[in-house]
């Protein structure tokens, strides 16, 4: 059984889900390996944040 | 005044034929291909490179989730079942497989398994995605 934590399921989740989206919502591959690597950073940066408001919201 | 048109009436035939040769044949074979098997639809269209990581993303998520002891959604008791069947039907062929060969938790018991039941909703959804982006290929709506 694959058992990641849970900080390695929110990378890998950002990861399939940026491909996709780059590939999906954009024309050229250079838009759509930034619009990738956009939402990979949103994804990410979304989760370590939220993480931290509610660390601080349980103290 | 006299108006030369030349060169005018062309370029609007030119588009208006590479339309109508985007148009023949059946348009949705790229949509209904893609959602079976994931990638199949830019496969078919030639976009090698595209398809390929649309294939590699969507069967690394959906495998990831079965590793994770995820649940495959059979029936539907309640709303959140509905969702979650609808989701795992984008799987196309993986989730009917998956099914055939018993793949996937019936409960979900520890909390990565809960992790790898969204990993395969969310495959499902993004093969949908793929199989649409396909589709408006085929049909010329994008490049």
């Amino acid at each position: 059984m694959f058992r990641p934590s849970h900080f390695a399921a929110v990378v890998l989740f950002a990861m399939f889900a940026s491909v996709v989206f780059g590939i999906t919502q954009r024309e050229t591959p250079r838009r759509m390996v930034h619009y990738g690597a956009y939402c990979f950073v949103l994804f990410v940066g979304s989760a370590i944040l939220l993480s931290w408001v509610m660390f601080l919201i349980a103290r | 005044m006299r108006y030369s048109q030349k060169g005018m009436a062309t370029v609007p035939n030119k588009s208006t034929g590479a339309q109508k040769e985007s148009q023949q044949g059946f348009v949705y074979l790229p949509l209904i291909a893609g959602w079976l098997v994931p990638g199949a639809g830019h496969f078919l269209l030639r976009k090698w490179g595209r398809g390929a990581l649309l294939a590699a993303s969507i069967f690394g998520m959906f495998v990831m989730g079965i590793a994770m002891q995820g649940k495959l959604y059979s029936g539907a008791h309640d709303i959140l079942d509905i969702l979650g069947l609808a989701g795992d039907l984008g799987n196309g062929m993986l989730y009917i497989v998956s099914r055939m060969m018993g793949l996937g938790a019936d409960q979900v018991q520890v909390t990565t398994a809960d992790y790898g039941t969204r990993f395969i909703v969310v495959a499902g959804l993004l093969n949908v995605i793929a199989a649409v982006d396909a589709h408006n290929l085929r049909t010329g709506r994008k490049a």
